[in-house]
C-alpha cells in the first residue's frame, strides 16, 4: 500500500523539478514587479497589476489555451524561441514550468509586495542621507527587511506550482516522463480501474508537502515581524 | 558656510525663508507647524524646493532656476532624525559602519575609536536598535552620521522623544560633539534651554517665516509649544 511505484517517483520528481524551476525563474520577476507596486507611481501601474491577477481569476483551461496559442510551436513567441534560442515549451517539462510560473505568479508577488510596502520608507530616507545611492538602499534595507515576505511569496508560490492542473494539462497535456506531475498523474489514475491505491498514494504526498509548505511560508512571517522591530 | 534661500508650498502652508552663515551650530527656533522640518529636509535633500538655492561651501545642491538638484545621497550631509531611524537588521556596529560603506571610504579605525569613545557606545556595539533604551538609540544615531563624515550635520529635535532625565544625559554629548567633532551643525528645536547650550546663532522661524536671526540672546525666556 505505502510502496511508491517508480512511475510514482517520476512523477513526484518532475512536479518539484517543475515547481522549483518555476518558483526560482518567478523570484527576480516577482521581486521587481513587487518593488514597482509598491514603490512607484506610472502610467498603467492598475492594468499591470490587473494583468499579473489575471491567470487567478481566469479558469486555468483559458489561460492554459492562451499559452498554447502563445507559446505553443506555431504561436508568435514558442515559434521564435524555438527557432533562435532553441527553447521548446510545446509538450514538454519547461511547457509545465512556464505554466505552473504564470498560474503561481499572483500568489508570489502578494507577500512580497505587502512586506515591501511594510518596510518603513523612512529607513530608506536615512539610508540616502548616509550616502546610500537608490540601488544600495534597495539591497542593503529595503530587501534585507522584506525578506521574510520574499521567502513567504516563493514558499507560497512553490505550493501554488505544484498544485497546478487545468493549464499545465492544456498546454502541455499529460506526458508520463515528460509533463506528468502528481495533479496529473492522479488525474489520469483516478480514471484508471484498480489505480484508487496508487491515487490514494500520490493524494497522501500532494498533502505532505502543501502542509510543509504552509508551515514554513508561516514561519517566515513570524520572521518578518521580529526582523522589523529589531529584536 | 551654508546659504539657504528657499521657497515652498506645501499644501495649505507656504514656507519662504532665507538665511546662511558660518556658526558652528545653527539653531533653527519655532514651534511645531514653524516649517523646521521641512526646512532641513531641504538642505537634506529629501524636499525639492519650488523656488530657490542652498548653497554649501560654495557647491550649489539646489539651484531652481538652473534645474539643479544634488539627490541626497551625494550631499554628504548627515542627519539625525528625532526617532534615530536606526536600521532594525543591523547591530549597532553595522549600524555606524553604515555610511562608511556606502560611500566606499576606507576603513579608519583611530576615526571610529574616537567617535566611540566621544558617545559612550562602545558597549552597546553588538546590541541590535530593538535592545536600546531611547537616549542610546539617539546616541548610537549621531554616531553613525558622523561616521559618514558629513561636512554638515542636521539635527532635528533629537531630544524631542526622550523625557526629561534622558534629555539631561543625552545634551552633554551634544555640547561634547559641538565642540570636539569639528563638523558644523544645524539644530533644529522648539526648546529655548536647549538653543541656548547648544547654538552658536539662531534663526527663528515663525509660520513659515524667518523672524529673527542673531545670537542666542533672541530667544525668549520661555520654550514654545511643542
Amino acid at each position: 500500500m505505502f510502496e511508491i511505484s517508480p512511475a510514482e517517483w517520476t512523477a513526484i520528481e518532475l512536479s518539484l523539478r517543475v515547481a522549483s524551476v518555476a518558483t526560482l525563474v518567478a523570484t527576480p520577476l516577482g521581486i521587481a514587479v513587487a518593488w514597482l507596486l509598491a514603490r512607484r507611481d506610472f502610467w498603467g501601474k492598475s492594468l499591470l497589476d490587473a494583468l499579473i491577477h489575471l491567470p487567478l481569476v481566469l479558469p486555468p483551461v483559458v489561460t492554459g489555451y492562451l499559452l498554447l496559442l502563445t507559446f505553443g510551436r506555431r504561436g508568435l513567441i514558442g515559434g521564435w524561441l524555438a527557432e533562435h534560442v532553441g527553447l521548446v515549451f510545446a509538450f514538454r517539462w519547461t511547457g509545465a514550468a512556464l505554466a505552473c510560473g504564470i498560474m503561481a505568479f499572483p500568489l508570489l508577488v502578494r507577500p512580497m509586495r505587502l512586506s515591501i510596502e511594510a518596510v518603513d520608507r523612512r529607513l530608506e530616507q536615512a539610508a540616502g542621507t548616509l550616502g546610500a545611492a537608490p540601488w544600495r538602499v534597495f539591497s542593503t534595507i529595503t530587501l534585507p527587511l522584506a525578506l521574510p515576505g520574499v521567502l513567504a511569496g516563493m514558499v507560497l508560490g512553490f505550493a501554488k506550482a505544484i498544485g497546478e492542473f487545468g493549464a499545465t494539462i492544456t498546454f502541455v497535456s499529460n506526458i508520463p516522463g515528460e509533463t506528468q506531475t502528481i495533479s496529473t498523474a492522479i488525474y489520469s489514475l483516478i480514471q484508471t480501474p484498480d489505480g484508487d491505491t496508487a491515487a490514494l498514494r500520490l493524494v497522501v504526498v500532494s498533502v505532505i508537502i502543501s502542509l510543509a509548505a504552509l508551515v514554513i511560508s508561516e514561519w517566515f512571517a513570524r520572521r518578518a515581524v521580529q526582523r522589523l522591530h529589531g529584536n | 558656510m551654508l546659504r539657504v534661500e528657499v521657497s515652498k508650498q506645501l499644501g495649505d502652508f507656504h514656507l519662504k525663508a532665507s538665511f546662511g552663515g558660518e556658526a558652528r551650530v545653527t539653531g533653527l527656533f519655532g514651534a511645531s507647524g514653524a516649517g523646521k522640518t521641512s526646512l532641513i529636509n531641504m538642505i537634506a535633500g529629501l524636499l525639492r524646493p519650488d523656488r530657490g538655492m542652498i548653497v554649501i561651501d560654495g557647491e550649489i545642491l539646489d539651484d531652481t532656476s538652473a534645474h539643479t538638484h544634488v539627490p541626497a545621497h551625494r550631499r554628504r550631509i548627515g542627519y539625525v532624525f528625532q526617532d534615530a531611524r536606526l536600521f532594525p537588521h543591523l547591530d549597532v556596529r553595522q549600524n555606524l559602519d553604515y555610511g562608511r560603506r556606502m560611500n566606499r571610504v576606507v576603513d579608519d579605525p583611530a576615526q571610529r575609536a574616537r567617535v566611540i569613545d566621544l558617545l559612550d557606545v562602545g558597549g552597546l556595539l553588538d546590541r541590535r536598535p530593538g535592545q536600546l533604551s531611547g537616549g542610546e538609540r539617539q546616541r548610537v544615531a549621531l554616531g553613525r552620521a558622523l561616521l559618514a563624515q558629513p561636512r554638515l550635520l542636521l539635527l532635528d529635535e533629537p531630544l524631542g522623544s526622550l523625557d526629561d532625565e534622558r534629555k539631561v544625559e543625552i545634551l552633554p554629548y551634544l555640547v561634547r560633539l559641538r565642540d570636539e567633532a569639528n563638523v558644523p551643525m544645524v539644530y533644529v528645536s522648539h526648546d529655548a534651554n536647549e538653543m541656548r547650550q547648544l547654538a552658536t546663532s539662531v534663526v527663528m522661524l515663525n509660520r513659515g517665516r524667518v523672524a529673527g536671526f542673531g545670537g542666542i540672546e533672541i530667544l525668549p525666556g520661555a520654550s514654545l509649544p511643542a
